[in-house]
């Protein structure tokens, strides 16, 4: 048999299925991911997804440069949550040198964490809308996020990769104009979130796109390794806010936000309730931040303890943790990332499989997907 | 029939919830005072720009061309990336005939640098500083590597 009747024979074994690709550049990957889809029809029989097209050795970079250097490079992991990644890994420095931080840094890393997690939530809910095939949210939620991201402007001197926190605090004292602004953006926030609803909530196409689509059990959810809102939206409690507080999260009061049904509406939900319990939180701790230093004394060269370090952070996409050995010198041995991204990722196949390769994009839209906090 | 009635109100029920967001935007297209969008090239003169924001690093000399760098090498360790190379020289002090370390150039290789802040952080005399400067964009590569100290600049008396 020579190679044209080989060919001829595979293409008629799979004359009905036919492989497609998705990305590296496409506009719904959000990046560059790229998806082998198996298709019969319309059916998506298969999904394989293929990384690698943007590692950069972050965690071996890491490795390279002492304990005070690493930390600005996790900002470019997970860009959309780039204060709670440096927070993980200052609080991982933090406990290798049993360091107790100011109760007003604690403060301040709360207030900041949770404007983070809503100008994530807002990007991904305008992204969302621009998946689906509506252009209007897109314009709204950049709208709220442009005003956080002027904040952050103000306060840490950068908009997205701000690096604000170092082992022991923050890098600077909030920015006198810090509380008047928050408090202008919580009331301009607070009459624009019912019209999150009005767009697409209560939108009845959106929610037909969304019901029932991509669902996954509870079982499924934590076998995977799922966290954050798309474990949430399976009805797993895995909020580290609550189960593990860190950074003065116990005192913060707020509603673990749980749906049941483990589709992609419910996977919505669980991001839109997020957002009024982190206005919550922001409204519990603006008027309430304690006088005092903003950053512990600390030494100009860092050095661990011989040791391993591990120290958890619920980012806005689920759970990252943060893997520090150290041969006691300047710098780590080995560092790793637990990045929620990855094993969320992973139960894409899982959701997609036998549905339509319309419901592929909303699946990918919910699971919110940042590729750089893949393949690091 | 059931089937049907329970199509045809879906339909009317998208149609509806079409319309509450459609008059959403409607309002924004009739009001021009909600618009937030800023006409970039044009807004320079006015546009906010935070006290710290990170531009770029400068070196700050007052008006008798005297900066505060004494070559002690700081911003440099404490620089990720190796953006930032001091080469420092000994100068024989006039008054008091000893030898003295300045530095003869500060090389700053902007396109290397993540604009993390640390070596701002780091400098025991304020001599450097972020500019407010954000327009970067160049045809070739080679201006990108600057000489911050300015011709015949000197140490200011009194930074140790």
């Amino acid at each position: 048999m020579n190679a044209n009747e080989e060919i001829q024979d595979l293409v008629e074994a799979h004359e009905e299925d036919f492989v497609i690709n998705i990305g590296p550049q496409h506009p719904s990957t959000h990046g560059v991911l790229h998806l082998k889809v198996k298709l019969q029809g319309e059916t998506v029989l298969d999904v394989q997804p293929h990384l690698g097209y943007i590692h950069r050795s972050i965690e071996k970079m890491c490795e390279a440069s002492t304990y005070r250097n690493f930390i600005y490079l996790t900002s470019r992991m997970d860009y959309l949550s780039a204060h709670m990644n440096n927070q993980a890994c200052s609080m991982a420095v933090e406990k290798g040198m049993a360091l107790e931080i100011p109760e007003r840094t604690k403060v301040i890393r709360i207030l900041m964490s949770e404007l983070t997690r809503l100008a994530s939530h807002t990007l991904w809910w305008g992204a969302l809308g621009l998946d689906l095939g509506a252009t209007t949210p897109f314009f709204i939620g950049f709208r709220d996020r442009e005003e956080i991201m002027d904040i952050f402007e103000e306060s840490c001197g950068a908009r997205l990769t701000m690096n604000y926190n170092v082992p022991g605090g923050v890098m600077y004292d909030i920015h006198p104009n810090f509380q008047k602004r928050v408090h202008t953006f919580l009331i301009n926030f607070k009459k624009h979130l019912p019209e999150y609803d009005t767009l697409l909530t209560g939108n009845i196409i959106f929610q037909n796109r969304m019901k029932g689509v991509g669902k996954i059990s509870a079982e499924d959810a934590i076998s995977y390794g799922c966290s954050g809102p798309v474990a949430r939206g399976s009805g797993v409690s895995c909020d580290i806010r609550k189960w593990f507080p860190y950074d003065g999260y116990e005192g913060a009061q707020f509603n673990e936000i749980l749906e049941t049904d483990g589709d992609c509406f419910s996977r919505y939900m669980v991001r839109v309730r997020e957002m009024y319990e982190s206005v919550k939180i922001i409204e519990q701790y603006i008027d309430a931040i304690p006088e005092g230093d903003f950053q512990a004394k600390t030494k100009a060269v860092l050095k661990l303890p011989k040791g391993e370090f591990y120290s958890r952070v619920e980012t806005a996409r689920g759970e990252l943790g943060v893997y520090i050995i150290s041969d006691g010198s300047m710098k780590p041995y080995r560092i790793k990332f637990r990045s929620p991204n990855f094993s969320n990722l992973s139960a894409l196949k899982h959701m997609a499989t036998g549905g339509k390769i319309g419901d592929l994009v909303a699946i990918m839209a919910t699971l919110d997907l940042v590729i750089p906090d893949i393949d690091r | 029939m059931r089937y049907l009635a329970i199509y045809i109100g879906t339909i009317l029920r998208a149609i509806n919830s079409l319309r509450k967001g459609m008059k959403l935007t409607g309002y924004y297209f009739t009001h021009h005072k909600e618009i937030v969008t800023h006409q970039y090239p044009e807004n320079r003169k006015k546009m906010f720009i935070g006290d710290r924001f990170r531009g770029e690093v400068i070196l700050t000399h007052d008006e008798n061309n005297e900066h505060r760098c004494t070559g002690c090498s700081a911003c440099e360790i404490a620089c990720p990336n190796g953006t930032i190379r001091i080469i420092s020289k000994f100068e024989i002090d006039p008054e008091t005939q000893k030898k003295k370390k300045t530095i003869d150039e500060f090389v700053y290789h902007l396109g290397m640098c993540t604009f993390c802040n640390l070596c701002i952080v780091a400098c025991p005399t304020d001599a450097i500083v972020m500019s407010k400067d954000f327009e970067h964009s160049m045809y070739d590569r080679k201006p990108l590597t600057k000489i911050l100290n300015k011709r015949g600049s000197k140490l200011m008396k009194g930074v140790e």
